[in-house]
C-alpha cells in the first residue's frame, strides 16, 4: 500500500493521521495531541465556564505560568499589579480545577511553555501541538505540526480537543553548507526572514531542510523554528532525525521501554519522502550568513552586523519608503551609520527563541573574564527552572554575574513585558528575542534582534558589535 | 454563543498604509492582563492613537474626523501579524471595526477575526494598494461589503470579489459560532480518539 501512496511531506503525514473529518467548504478537523495552556489563557477558560462546560481531555494539556510570573523572585506577592497577579494565579486554578497537569510557579521545573515542552518530553514528533501563543511553531523542531491560536480556539480545543483548519500550503527551505564561527541558528532564521519577508511565509507550514539544519542541534532547530511565525508561517517544521530522537530518549515525559521503541518506529518514517512536492521552495547557503542584528520594526528589516543602516532613499516601493523611514524615525538612527557603532542601553538574553542550555552556554563563553560595559544594564532571564538549574551545575551564573549580569528566574520576562520587566522610553535593547515591534519591550524602547552571542558582545562593549572580532581579540 | 448576524455593509474606509501592522499595534500587551468584558475599543492602537499624558495624536488617522466613524480598515499587506493575542481583533470590533480589507493578514488573526464578528477580506495587493490611493486622496471615501455576495465595492465604484470558506461566512451571516457546530460532532470525535489510540498515540 505504502508503494501506491504518492509521495508525502512530512506535514502530510502529520496533517492525514490526525484529520477527523472534513468539512464541505474543505476545512478539516484535527484531532489536536497536545494542548500546551499559559497564563494568558484566563479569557478561554471563562468561555467554557460561560457555556457550562468542562475540559474534554485534560490528560492532553499541560500548562505552567510564564506571561505574568516575576523573573525577580519566585513570589507572585512581588509584583505590585493585582491584574498580572491575577493572570497567572487563574492559570494555576483553572488547571487544578479540570485537572490539567501544570507546574506551578515553585515547581523547579516551571518555565517557557516552548523551552518546558520539549525539554520535559511532551512535544512529539509526528504529533499535533497547540497552545494559545505565537511562538507555537517552536515545537516544530521536533518533527510536529504546532501553531499558536487564539483564545476561542484555545477554547475549542478544551472543550473538543480538535479544530478546524483551513490546509495550509507547504514551504522547503533548504539551507546548505557550513556556519561560520560566531554564526548560528538566530543568525540562520533572522537570514531567512530578511530574504523572505515578515510575510513571506503567510498560509504556508515551512519545512527547514539542508545540511545546515541538520548540522543543528536541537536547541538550535527550536531557534529556527520558533521564528517560522515572524516568516508569517503557520508553522516549522524539521524532520525527525537521529538528533531529535536522542534528544527526547529519557525525557521525564518521552515515552519509555517497550513505547519508545514502537514511537522511534514511526518517528522514522515521518521525513518527508525524496519525491514529495513542496508549493514553494526557498534556498540559502550558510557561507553568506553573517551575525545578524535587525535595524528597524519588524524582524524582516535586518542586515549582517558588518553592514550599515539602509537608507529608505533607497527603496523600490513609495509604500517600503515610507515603512523603512518610519522604523529609523523610531529606533533612532541614521541611513549609512555602521551597525556597529550603535551604542545599547541594556541587554536581554532569554526567552523562547533563546533562554535555551545552550543559548547560555554560547553567550557565557563571550563573556567569561569580561565585563559589562558602564552603563550598561544587562540581564539573563533563563527559559526555564532546569535550564537554570543546569546553567548553575555549569557555573554559568557566576560567570554571569561576575560580568554584572543579572541573573534571574525563569519566564517570558522582557519579550514582551506582560510581567512588567520593561524598558524605559528610548532605552535601545540588545536582545535574544523574537520580535522588535514598536513598544514591544516598553513603550518607546529599541529593540535590536540577534544572536546569544552577539547580544553577550554588546553588554561587554556597551555596543552592537561583530562577536567574531571580539573573541579574535580585534576590539576593546 | 450568538453573535449579531454580519450586515451588509456601507462604511468610511480608514487608510491603514503601515505593512505588517503586528497585533501589538492594535492591542498594546500590557492590555492583555483585562476580562473581557472591557471596552477594548478604548486600547484600540491605544500608543499609535494617544501620547503618554492620554492626549490624542493628531497625526493618526483614528483621530481625524472623516476616520472617527470608520467601521471598515483598508490596510497595506501582513495585517496582524504577529501576536496571537484574540484581544487584537475584540479591539477593533469593540472599536466598531466590522470588516478588514488587505493583501494579506497574519494567519491566526485571520482566523480569529472570523470567530468574532470581523470579517477579514483578502484581495489583490493592487487592488488594494489603488484604493488606499483613493481613500487618502478623498478622506471620508465610503465602501460596500457584501459578504452574502462576496464583494466589495470601492470608492471608485469598481466591485471586487472576494474569498471565504462557506462555512465561516454561513456562521457571520447568522451569527453562529464555530464551537456549538462541533460540540454536535462530540460522538465522531470520540470514535476518532478511540481508532487514533488504539493505534498507538
Amino acid at each position: 500500500m505504502q508503494a501506491q501512496q504518492a509521495p508525502r511531506t512530512l506535514f502530510e503525514k502529520i496533517w492525514s493521521r490526525h484529520s477527523i473529518m472534513q468539512r464541505p467548504d474543505g476545512q478539516v478537523l484535527l484531532y489536536i495531541d497536545q494542548h500546551l495552556v499559559q497564563d494568558g489563557s484566563a479569557p478561554a477558560f471563562e468561555m467554557l465556564r460561560q457555556r457550562g462546560i468542562t475540559p474534554r481531555v485534560p490528560s492532553r494539556a499541560f500548562a505552567t505560568p510564564d506571561h505574568y510570573v516575576p523573573t525577580d523572585s519566585r513570589d507572585l506577592a512581588t509584583m505590585a499589579d493585582p491584574e498580572k497577579r491575577q493572570m497567572a494565579t487563574a492559570l494555576m486554578q483553572d488547571a487544578a480545577r479540570a485537572g490539567i497537569r501544570s507546574f506551578d510557579l515553585d515547581d523547579p521545573r516551571q518555565g517557557i511553555l516552548h523551552v518546558v515542552g520539549p525539554e520535559q518530553g511532551l512535544s512529539w514528533p509526528g504529533t499535533v501541538i497547540v497552545c494559545g501563543d505565537s511562538h507555537t511553531s517552536t515545537h516544530g523542531a521536533v518533527g510536529a505540526l504546532a501553531f499558536g491560536i487564539g483564545a476561542t480556539e484555545v477554547c475549542q480545543v478544551l472543550a473538543t480537543q480538535s479544530l478546524w483548519q483551513r490546509r495550509p500550503k507547504t514551504m522547503r527551505i533548504a539551507v546548505d553548507g557550513r556556519l561560520a564561527a560566531g554564526v548560528c541558528a538566530k543568525d540562520v532564521i533572522l537570514a531567512i526572514i530578511g530574504k523572505i519577508g515578515a510575510a513571506g511565509a503567510v498560509g504556508h507550514v515551512i519545512e527547514y531542510a539542508g545540511s545546515t539544519i541538520a548540522s543543528l542541534s536541537m536547541e538550535g532547530r527550536l531557534t529556527v523554528c520558533n521564528m517560522s511565525i515572524e516568516a508569517g508561517a503557520r508553522a516549522g517544521m524539521i524532520a525527525p532525525d537521529d538528533t531529535t530522537i536522542s534528544y527526547l530518549a529519557g525525557r521525564p515525559f518521552s515515552p519509555a521501554g517497550k513505547a519508545w521503541e514502537e514511537q522511534v518506529g514511526r518517528w522514522r518514517a515521518l521525513p518527508s519522502d525524496p519525491d514529495a512536492r513542496f508549493d514553494r521552495e526557498a534556498n540559502l547557503s550558510a557561507h553568506e550568513i553573517e551575525p545578524m542584528v535587525t535595524w528597524g520594526t519588524s524582524p524582516e528589516d535586518v542586515v549582517a552586523v558588518t553592514g550599515r543602516v539602509p537608507d529608505p532613499a533607497a527603496a523600490g516601493q513609495p509604500q517600503r519608503r515610507e515603512a523603512m523611514q518610519r522604523a529609523l524615525a523610531y529606533m533612532g538612527l541614521t541611513p549609512g551609520t555602521c551597525m556597529a557603532e550603535v551604542p545599547i542601553d541594556r541587554v536581554f538574553i532569554g526567552s523562547c527563541t533563546n533562554g535555551r542550555i545552550e543559548d547560555l552556554r554560547s553567550a557565557a563563553a563571550v563573556v567569561r573574564d569580561r565585563k559589562v560595559a558602564s552603563g550598561v544594564a544587562a540581564w539573563v532571564v533563563p527559559g526555564s527552572g532546569v535550564v537554570k538549574a543546569q546553567a548553575e551545575a555549569e557555573g554559568l551564573h557566576h560567570i554571569f554575574r561576575a560580568a554584572g549580569f543579572e541573573w534571574r528566574y525563569a519566564g517570558c520576562s522582557m519579550c514582551l513585558g506582560t510581567n512588567g520587566d520593561i524598558g524605559a522610553p528610548g532605552q535601545r535593547i540588545a536582545s535574544t528575542t523574537n520580535r522588535n515591534f514598536v513598544g514591544r519591550q516598553g513603550a518607546g524602547v529599541r529593540t535590536h534582534l540577534m544572536s546569544p552571542m552577539m547580544a553577550a558582545a554588546a553588554a561587554v562593549t556597551g555596543r552592537l558589535s561583530d562577536v567574531r572580532q571580539l573573541m579574535a581579540g580585534g576590539m576593546a | 454563543m450568538s453573535l449579531k448576524p454580519f450586515e451588509r455593509l456601507d462604511a468610511i474606509a480608514v487608510p491603514i498604509t503601515q505593512p505588517n501592522l503586528d497585533t501589538d499595534q492594535i492591542l498594546p500587551a500590557r492590555y492583555l492582563q483585562k476580562p473581557r468584558a472591557n471596552n477594548f475599543g478604548e486600547y484600540l492602537f491605544r500608543d499609535l492613537r494617544f501620547g503618554k499624558d492620554g492626549s490624542e495624536q493628531a497625526g493618526f488617522v483614528l483621530n481625524q474626523t472623516p476616520y472617527r466613524d470608520g467601521r471598515i480598515i483598508l490596510a497595506a499587506r501582513n495585517f496582524g501579524c504577529g501576536s496571537s493575542r484574540e484581544h487584537a481583533v475584540w479591539a477593533l470590533h469593540d472599536y466598531g471595526f466590522r470588516a478588514v480589507i488587505a493583501p494579506s493578514f497574519g494567519d491566526i488573526f485571520y482566523a480569529n477575526a472570523l470567530k468574532n464578528g470581523l470579517l477579514p477580506i483578502p484581495l489583490p495587493e493592487p487592488s488594494v494598494l489603488a484604493m488606499l490611493d483613493t481613500v487618502q486622496a478623498a478622506p471620508g471615501s465610503r465602501m460596500v461589503v457584501d459578504l452574502e455576495a462576496q464583494t466589495v465595492l470601492a470608492p471608485d465604484g469598481a466591485s471586487h470579489t472576494f474569498d471565504i470558506n462557506a462555512f465561516s461566512k454561513h456562521c457571520l451571516l447568522k451569527g453562529l459560532d464555530e464551537l456549538g457546530y462541533t460540540l454536535g460532532l462530540l460522538d465522531q470525535i470520540a470514535d476518532f480518539e478511540r481508532r487514533f489510540e488504539q493505534a498507538g498515540s
